[in-house]
């Protein structure tokens, strides 16, 4: 077949497959060192396989690897069915691909050796950083080139969202790695202090909004309708939730600087953004939700919308959560403990990573020319798997969190305070087991993936499919 | 102008997205740039002598923001814990921020004066020989490695470049003074002079 008249899945199966690749292993640095906050002993003296270098890996991995190739993925995939037309540039593409599976080795090289900004989320240090504004301007160049050309006057909804996410990916990126090298592996960067604290936080809460929300919005506005056999809910909701969404999220990031230094003029904007967020948050769960208006006995046969459906759940939830923790009084207790790393991983395991896993074995089969994944039975004991693993990852997390909070403010009825440090950390360490066990749950879940995809795509050699004509 | 037009223009599109995306930004983060509240140090605060800098540079290398924050908040149970609340002027000098967002061990903006430095160091070598119940790693390798006089040369070129105030002399003696010194001594001496500068009362 003419290759223009054929769509580019090559990249699309190349980003699908290092989904599970890196999912498994960010998952599995997450499981270590859950287990070495129980047993310290598990850093064995190595400085490479220390918790304090390992963390930073596991969140790099788990957003960046696992996240960014799903998303690198799914919009590739849905860019060109949405838009009936080849993704343009098919070189510049092959080297988003190999560009981005560079940035990661590199990552997994370079952190463990501590080489690091020790900003989070944004560790990597300045040539690293160079490289993935060299990738990410690539990927901006083909995906919207590719709309550019497209064959319909519309622009679908999925792609406002995946554009939004890569515009402001960019913009974030740059802004918050500006440094100064001193050697090849250390830099300063330019802000500091209070200023510095701010800009990492506008870009760590919008990290978290474009990266880890808006761009999973778009992949659940085209894989929710397309597995539900629905049409999206309402286009209205959708405008204005869009615009709503992408404004409203770039004021939020003080919220993660209440009551420290940082003006307080700035953490109530920061608040009372946070809080208005709801609303565009909720409004995008509503839209995925009742998309299956009329198809909820889906739901009974289909563990694929299960798992995407499961997502939106976390997705509203996560929002209502983390405005809630946003409001200065909560954050008060919350800011600092484990209740954090709950809020942070119900909406990683239970938004992010659900939406992923159910996408995936949504597009696998199509990718490769099968009806369907080998095994829907293994989809549903994943789905389960997971789902179980979350629910205890984030129960036990809360409840840790909570604790240390009022633990921490305890005093007697003379003022001297009731509890020394170590004790809140005695205290909270049962809920480390049940986190840890969480975790491995969730990560065996994936190792079920893994095999339910090799058996999928071993059997048959993909073959390029035909672009279709505009309806 | 309904929304049609902007769903059938990929310029038009990408112009709003990027105008509703600069707003929130724009806003937050100028103003506190050009305030002095932000930028200028309190008495008392002066930028990080070359063997403190090492130092801190060892505690950025480490992570070790990952389970400690320096930042105390201004609550009555936090100052009667760490010390007197952390202000803007005293973080001018840090580059990166090292706030923290999580506390799996203590608060150390004020841990400067409140143990020995021999106490710091058999912490950082082997935590639970002093507090039996810690999960902290240990970071026996710091006491193997000496501190690069050269590189700390460099890095404070580099901070004067930024606008720190570090003048020719102290730069020129830089290497002079880590001479010798491991990388368990810098942090050592990071650690012992952090909050110092309001004395811990109440």
């Amino acid at each position: 077949m003419d290759t223009a008249a054929s769509y580019n899945d090559k990249v699309v199966r190349q980003f699908s497959i290092m989904v599970v690749v890196w999912g498994i292993v960010g998952m599995l640095v997450g499981v270590l060192i859950a287990a070495q906050l129980i047993w310290p002993a598990l850093n064995f003296d190595l400085p490479f396989l220390t918790y304090s270098r390992l963390r930073p890996l596991h969140t790099n991995a788990v957003i960046f690897a696992f996240g960014g190739s799903a998303l690198f993925a799914t919009s590739y995939y849905v860019v060109q069915r949405t838009c009936h037309v080849r993704l343009a540039f098919d070189k510049l593409a092959a080297f988003t691909f190999w560009g981005w599976q560079l940035i990661i080795v590199l990552a997994a090289i370079t952190l463990p050796l501590g080489i690091t900004q020790s900003k989070e989320y944004a560790e990597l240090e300045w040539p690293i950083d160079l490289l993935i504004a060299a990738v990410w301007v690539a990927y901006a160049i083909v995906f919207f080139a590719t709309i550019a050309k497209r064959r319909i006057k519309h622009i679908y909804v999925a792609n406002w969202f995946y554009g939004a996410f890569i515009i402001t990916v960019a913009v974030l990126h740059i802004f918050n790695n500006l440094a100064v090298p001193v050697t090849l592996t250390k830099s300063y960067i330019i802000y500091t202090g209070v200023v510095d604290a701010m800009m990492q936080w506008w870009y760590g809460h919008n990290a978290v909004g474009f990266f880890l929300t808006a761009g999973f919005l778009g992949m659940m506005y085209y894989f929710v309708p397309k597995q539900a056999g629905r049409p999206v809910y309402s286009y209205r909701l959708s405008v204005v939730h869009f615009w709503s969404l992408i404004a409203v999220y770039m004021w939020a990031g003080p919220h993660h600087l209440h009551y420290t230094s940082l003006p307080d003029w700035a953490q109530t904007l920061g608040m009372v953004f946070s809080i208005i967020l709801l609303a565009p948050s909720w409004g995008g769960m509503i839209n995925g939700i009742m998309t299956l208006s009329g198809a909820w006995h889906k739901l009974r046969s289909d563990p694929v919308l299960k798992f995407m459906i499961v997502a939106l759940s976390f997705y509203g939830m996560s929002t209502f959560e983390g405005p809630m923790m946003s409001i200065k009084t909560v954050n008060a207790l919350s800011h600092y403990t484990n209740w954090t790393i709950g809020h942070v991983h119900s909406g990683a395991l239970g938004w992010v990573a659900m939406m992923t896993i159910g996408s995936i074995y949504s597009l696998l089969p199509r990718l490769y020319n099968r009806e369907g994944m080998y095994s829907t039975k293994l989809i549903d004991v994943h789905f389960w798997t997971s789902t179980i693993g979350v629910v205890l990852y984030a129960v036990s997390m809360w409840i840790a969190g909570v604790t240390e909070g009022l633990m921490w403010r305890a005093v007697n009825s003379d003022g001297t305070l009731t509890y020394s440090f170590v004790e809140s950390l005695k205290a909270v360490e049962p809920y480390h087991y049940f986190r840890l066990l969480g975790g491995l749950l969730f990560f065996s879940g994936m190792l079920i993936m893994a095999y339910n995809v090799w058996k999928t795509v071993s059997e048959k050699k993909p073959e390029p499919v035909a672009v279709l004509d505009p309806a | 102008m309904r929304h049609d037009t902007i769903e059938k223009s990929l310029n038009l599109m990408m112009v709003l997205i990027v105008v509703a995306i600069s707003i929130g930004g724009l806003v937050e983060i100028v103003p506190l740039m050009m305030s002095s509240d932000a930028t200028e140090p309190d008495e008392g605060i002066e930028v990080y002598s070359p063997l403190r800098l090492a130092g801190r540079d060892v505690y950025v290398r480490e992570g070790c923001y990952n389970c400690h924050s320096q930042m105390i908040r201004p609550f009555r149970s936090e100052t009667e814990r760490y010390g007197p609340f952390t202000t803007a002027g005293e973080t001018v000098y840090d580059r990166p921020f090292q706030f923290g967002s999580k506390r799996t061990g203590p608060d150390l903006a004020r841990v400067g004066g409140r143990y020995s430095d021999e106490w710091h160091r058999l912490h950082l070598m082997d935590p639970r020989a002093l507090v039996p119940e810690s999960n902290m790693p240990s970071y026996s390798w710091l006491a193997e490695r000496e501190v690069d006089g050269e590189l700390v040369t460099a890095k404070l070129e580099v901070l004067q470049l930024l606008g720190d105030p570090y003048t020719d002399e102290q730069i020129a003696a830089a290497a002079g003074e880590v001479a010798g010194r491991t990388e368990l001594d810098a942090i050592v001496a990071y650690l012992q002079g952090l909050g110092t500068n309001r004395r811990n009362r109440r």
